[in-house]
């Protein structure tokens, strides 16, 4: 599953990013902001009318915006599936 | 031993600037690093008897910049930007309630072994969000001096002079005064490795400064659900401007008519005290009639400004970009642009200024290239004047006014030219893949009146220098060349010749006529495109000053320029005249940050003439429609 199809107030953690769909300087804004494997992170909102594009994240306790397509390229886990990493987030 | 440099350092919206408002006061310079257009805050601070220097250094998340802010960051922090002196003291400031950021940025910084301080801003927020945390344990694991400060509330600032004075006396002891960053450090900073480690480490740091975490009230997350609505959240941002711009028009009225007041009393003051004569009519028709005309539209200025800190103070101009984000995409920008664009509608040249902010360059040129089209406070007194003076001040029902709506027609008309431009840019000249759109959106918070009124008094002094300099200028020598040479007076052969007609700068205007004569504009419009070339406003203060002139009453000080333009004027002209004012760049001062921006006169050029045929059509349309529904 990939972020940009999570329903929202889900927490999830992200499992890999195909850093090929995304160009270098948005890669290192994404690094930047604490958005790499492993992250915890929850969709918050979706973007206006029927695009509902771009969508609103929450990592740590930061908020971000980024487009679906950024989202696309982000691969998510459930966080069940390994109890040890368990983030307190 | 020079006074001793304190940059104040850290992630977008931790509070710097409020941080920094409160520890300068007034006493801030505004200025820009030397051949870059970033702006360089500075301001002086008291160390005990010491004298240092403070710098509010652009936001940035790591020293691996993505873009000119963040690159202006870096390089001011290892002393390698031209005209800034390095920093004895990096104060790297951390928002309270995200604290884990913050840190990764601060290791980073940390690794470059400069003498430095962390400071948790917004100790408040933090609380009230339920987040205690433990300086102490950041001190014992960082060995660096740790404070809390809460900018809004003054706290914390004794702290903050203390810890200063105490790492400056134990650099100035060790060798880190002079010890200098090389090229091989910095790149071991931002590799991978390195900063996977600096990521753990801030996780782990964050985890253990962090004492109690209650369950945050989430009242920010509450009200995006609402502006950030998917339908309301327009809505809601369209209300806002709409509210911005009826506003401009409704409060400034009572200040406005005192300003006017004032200067037709110290008109017939000086009417009175003096003889007349040369400095008389300098004075009456010159200054008050030229400066006076555009001082006057202060008021409004100020409001519109007054919005705009409102909304980026409150953390709410983010949300208007994520609203925006989409429609933007339409045309090939993204969100990051809305900011610089909003920012364009008080004024270009600090719209301009915040395109460095976005990432991608060809995003970043083609906002350049369109913020000129969004209607920046300089055009208001264009538009006051030709709507005060020909457009009917009724209501069109529902407490909604006939001028104000026009005037918010304007804005629309700008808005959708930018539009469209952008569209054929992205198609043509800054063609290239779209760059996306990434942004952190911070908490709302309560403005800061403080801050909203620094901000206030600093774009006031801009425009009464703007008034006091090049307005002046223009209206002086404006003035000039319409009084002289005199008609002859008692010569049959100049008997009905006007002054103006026969000033030089009737004649310049009379040969410039020909062209703008298709697009509905008379002589006096042609007079008054000239000087307006330095500003916008000045076309104002160039008809005032030419009607005063060419008076019936010489001696009398005329800021009823309206009254005079409806009754010289067709509507239709007048109509035009805003059509073209919608998009001619006629601005020094743009073409000039333009010129800067881009490094070159190509982009400022293609930009004159791109606007200018624009205003051109858009005139002429306005203008022969206008007649064919008989308003000629």
């Amino acid at each position: 599953m990939h972020l940009d199809t999570l329903p929202l107030r889900q927490k999830v953690r992200i499992s890999s990013i195909d850093w090929t769909q995304i160009s270098d300087n948005e890669g290192r804004r994404l690094r930047a902001l604490g958005i790499e494997s492993g992250a915890i992170i929850e969709a918050l909102h979706r973007g206006i009318l029927f695009w509902r594009d771009p969508i609103a994240v929450r990592v740590g306790r930061m908020s971000i915006a980024m487009r679906s397509k950024t989202a696309a390229a982000i691969t998510i886990e459930s966080l069940s599936d390994d109890k040890g990493a368990m983030h307190h987030g | 031993m020079d006074n001793p440099i304190i940059a104040l350092v850290g992630n977008p919206n931790v509070g710097k600037s409020a941080l920094f408002n409160v520890l300068t006061g007034a006493r801030q310079k505004i200025g820009n690093y030397p051949g870059v257009t970033v702006e360089r805050k500075a301001g002086k601070i008291m160390l005990g008897d010491t004298q240092a220097e403070l710098l509010d250094l652009p936001g940035a998340y790591s020293l691996d910049s993505t873009s000119l802010d963040e690159q202006v960051t870096r390089d001011v922090i290892l002393g390698r930007q031209a005209g800034q002196s390095r920093p004895d003291i990096l104060a790297v400031v951390l928002d309270a309630s995200n604290i884990e950021s913050g840190l990764r940025f601060a290791l980073e910084i940390k690794a470059l072994n400069r003498p430095m301080i962390i400071i948790l801003n917004m100790s408040d927020l933090a609380e009230r969000d339920g987040l205690e945390l433990s300086p102490q344990y950041l001190i014992d694991q960082l060995g660096l001096e740790v404070i809390e400060t809460v900018a809004v509330r003054r706290r914390g600032l004794d702290d903050f002079t203390a810890v200063c004075q105490k790492t400056l006396l134990e650099a100035q002891s060790s060798d880190l005064a002079v010890q200098t960053v090389g090229d091989d450090v910095l790149a071991a900073i931002i590799s991978d490795t390195a900063r996977e480690s600096y990521k753990a480490k801030a996780n782990i740091l964050a985890k253990g400064a962090i004492v109690n975490e209650t369950l945050t009230r989430e009242w920010t997350r509450n009200l995006d659900a609402i502006l950030l609505h998917p339908v309301g959240g327009i809505l809601i941002l369209l209300a806002i401007m709409f509210l911005m711009f009826q506003a401009v028009y409704a409060w400034a009225g009572p200040p406005m008519d005192l300003i006017e007041a004032g200067f037709e009393t110290i008109g017939g003051f000086i009417d009175g005290a003096m003889a007349d004569g040369f400095i008389k009519s300098f004075l009456i028709n010159g200054i008050i009639a030229g400066v006076g005309s555009v001082l006057v539209f202060l008021p409004q200025i100020l409001i519109l400004f007054f919005f705009i800190l409102l909304l980026e103070s409150t953390g709410y101009m983010t949300r208007a970009a994520f609203v925006m984000d989409r429609l933007m995409g339409m045309v090939g920008l993204s969100g990051h642009s809305f900011i610089p664009l909003l920012s364009s509608f008080a004024c270009a040249i600090p719209g301009i200024m915040a395109t460095r902010s976005i990432s991608d360059q060809k995003d970043r040129l083609t906002t350049i290239l369109i913020a000129p089209l969004m209607t920046c406070s300089a055009r208001l007194p264009v538009y006051t004047m030709i709507i005060g003076a020909f457009i009917p001040a009724q209501s069109v029902g529902g407490g909604v006014g006939l001028q104000g709506l026009v005037l918010f027609g304007l804005y629309i008309a700008g808005i959708l030219g930018a539009m469209l431009a952008a569209l054929l840019l992205r198609r043509s000249v800054t063609k290239g893949a779209s760059s996306g759109f990434l942004m952190e959106m911070p908490r709302y918070q309560w403005p800061r009146p403080r801050d909203i009124l620094i901000g206030l008094w600093q774009r006031a002094w801009v425009f009464l220098r703007r008034a006091g300099t090049i307005i002046f200028a223009a209206t002086v020598v404006l003035w000039l060349l319409l009084t002289y040479p005199k008609v002859p007076i008692n010569d049959p052969a100049y008997e009905g010749v006007s002054q103006v007609d026969y000033s030089i700068a009737g004649r310049i205007a009379g040969t410039i006529e020909p062209v703008v004569e298709p697009i509905g504009f008379n002589r006096d419009i042609a007079l008054a495109l000239i000087p307006a070339m330095a500003a916008r406003e000045v076309a104002v203060a160039a008809l005032a000053t030419a009607y005063s002139i060419d008076g019936d009453d010489e001696d009398q000080v005329s800021l009823q320029l309206g009254e005079r333009l409806a009754g010289k004027w067709s509507l239709a002209t007048a109509l035009a005249f805003l059509a073209w004012f919608v998009f001619a760049p006629q601005c020094i001062s743009t073409i000039a940050v333009t010129r800067r921006e881009t490094n070159g006169w190509k982009w400022p050029i293609f930009m004159l003439t791109y606007l200018f045929a624009l205003a051109y059509v858009a005139a002429a349309a306005t203008y022969w429609t206008a007649v064919a529904f008989g308003l000629g």
